[in-house]
């Protein structure tokens, strides 16, 4: 479990986060969804220690992981996996070696049983025949799948996907997030997922905090994403004209 | 000022990352090994080439700018010496190693910090600064003193070709030359002036890159920062040095 509480963030006088609190949840995938510039990606970016809060509380489980020194949050470090926007593989290493990187540095574990996990994740991501490829010469879906090979190589408590779908067609979109849900439940992760792809929160958001103008202004489940009150999360779900439209038949 | 103080102080920061203590030993080993070939071996070549012509037109200069019967012909040999001694293979390989291997430096770490690929080590919890600039400095630090020696061999080779091919100085006078009062700290000067200019180009170049932010067109310009900055800084500390060794 992720708690946050009462988080505050500003870049050079700008706030960007305004008191934000939540709690996500084991086992669950938890959703921050919100317009482009909203602050979904400062918010990951503050949950993992990416950016320095100005204010606030960020709390794994029992550990309070803002006040950590940089040695202190290695070891919660090493049980987090995370999907970067651009996928952030190493240009330099093949996707082999991507995978087994983390492996190479953080585990103690022998050659053999490193292929072995590598092939696994890799397989589990559904990536065969592609080891020795780099990650220029795969398509956006496969990088993005090696990515989430490399980001669960560990077999991490905790998995932050920074929009994940971002420029994939519709049934790779998909495919990420089915991948991204089977995975939370087969190791009870708990999965923060930055996106604004409402297929994506009606697939696979379990838990869905809404963030506007850095301020969260809803929290509910994809149950109730659609019958909600917010003024601003409707501006945003019923975005598009077909939507609008259903909206309207629906009333 | 502040601005600068500012930066001076992120620099320090920044060393004060890369000389932590290193994850895993092994890993940083084989990364340091893979950094003498892309900053040390790949350099050979460019160094070799341009020692090579230097070294020939220095010769060839100082031949017929000292075209006077009381100055012996093995003074052509000697002052080629010196100067690829005291000077070219230190400092003026310095500066065109600065352009070489600090703009791949610079433009490498750059790009993986607006590609995130530095946040991915991060969030695994490796000590970024440590892994990528670490072993660059060590592989550079160690490589670029045998580049200087490859640059001093390869300059007097180049100054005796020039020299005995176009006739302008005799070849056993130049070699006569190359050996008269051959002062030996003259090498170990350039080497230790060789060690500093390695540091400037590593991590300035490194700094540059590492801190770089926005897009491609950011990382160009921080190569060009790179490379200015470090070349301004080499003949600045070659100033320094040079009154601190030879004073």
């Amino acid at each position: 479990m992720i708690n946050i509480k009462n988080l505050y963030k500003s870049f050079n006088g700008k706030c960007v986060l305004n008191d934000i609190s939540v709690t996500f949840e084991t086992g669950k995938t938890n959703l921050i969804i919100g317009r482009s510039g909203s602050g979904k990606t400062v918010l990951l970016k503050s949950i993992v220690g990416l950016h320095e809060i100005d204010e606030g509380e960020i709390w794994y489980e029992n550990t309070l992981f803002n006040k950590l020194e940089f040695t202190d949050k290695k070891k919660i470090r090493s049980e987090m996996g995370m999907l970067f926007q651009g996928s952030a593989l190493f240009d330099s290493l093949t996707v082999e070696q991507n995978v087994r990187f983390p492996l190479d540095m953080f585990s103690d574990i022998s050659i053999e049983e490193k292929n072995e996990r590598v092939n696994f994740c890799l397989k589990r991501v559904d990536i065969v025949n592609s080891n020795n490829l780099y990650p220029s010469e795969l398509s956006g879906g496969m990088k993005k799948r090696v990515a989430i090979a490399r980001a669960i190589s560990l077999n991490p408590k905790y998995l932050f996907c920074d929009e994940p779908n971002s420029g994939l067609d519709p049934i790779t979109a998909i495919m990420i997030d089915a991948l991204i849900k089977e995975l939370t439940e087969e190791y009870s992760m708990t999965t923060i997922v930055n996106t604004h792809d409402m297929n994506s929160v009606m697939e696979i958001g379990e838990k869905i905090v809404f963030i506007s103008d850095g301020e969260k202004c809803w929290e509910g489940s994809k149950n109730d994403v659609l019958n909600s009150d917010c003024e601003s999360l409707n501006d945003f779900i019923f975005a598009n004209s077909l939507a609008k439209k259903l909206r309207q038949t629906k009333k | 000022m502040i601005k600068f103080l500012t930066l001076f102080g992120q620099y320090f920061l920044m060393l004060k990352k890369v000389f932590s203590k290193p994850e895993k030993a092994s890993i940083y080993y084989k990364q340091t090994l893979k950094e003498f070939v892309n900053l040390g071996l790949t350099s050979v070549g460019i160094i070799t080439v341009i020692s090579f012509f230097m070294g020939a037109v220095i010769t060839l200069q100082t031949a017929y700018n000292t075209e006077n019967p009381i100055y012996p012909k093995y003074l052509v040999g000697l002052g080629c010496r010196d100067s690829i001694l005291l000077e070219f293979s230190s400092t003026i390989a310095a500066l065109i190693l600065a352009g070489k291997v600090g703009s791949s430096i610079s433009s490498e770490i750059g790009t993986m910090r607006i590609t995130e690929q530095i946040d991915a080590l991060e969030i695994m919890g490796v000590n970024s600064a440590s892994y990528l600039i670490l072993p660059k400095l060590i592989a550079t630090l160690f490589f670029n003193p045998i580049l200087t020696l490859i640059s001093i061999v390869i300059g007097i080779v180049g100054g005796w070709i020039a020299g005995s091919v176009t006739g302008v100085v005799p070849s056993e006078d130049f070699i006569y030359g190359i050996q008269y009062a051959f002062i030996p700290y003259y090498v170990v000067y350039a080497l230790i002036k060789t060690v500093f200019f390695a540091f400037i180009i590593t991590s300035v170049s490194a700094f540059e890159g590492y801190y770089v932010e926005g897009g491609s067109l950011e990382v160009g310009r921080a190569s060009t920062k790179a490379v200015v900055y470090s070349s301004v800084l080499i003949l600045l500390f070659n100033v320094i040095l040079t009154q601190l060794l030879l004073s």
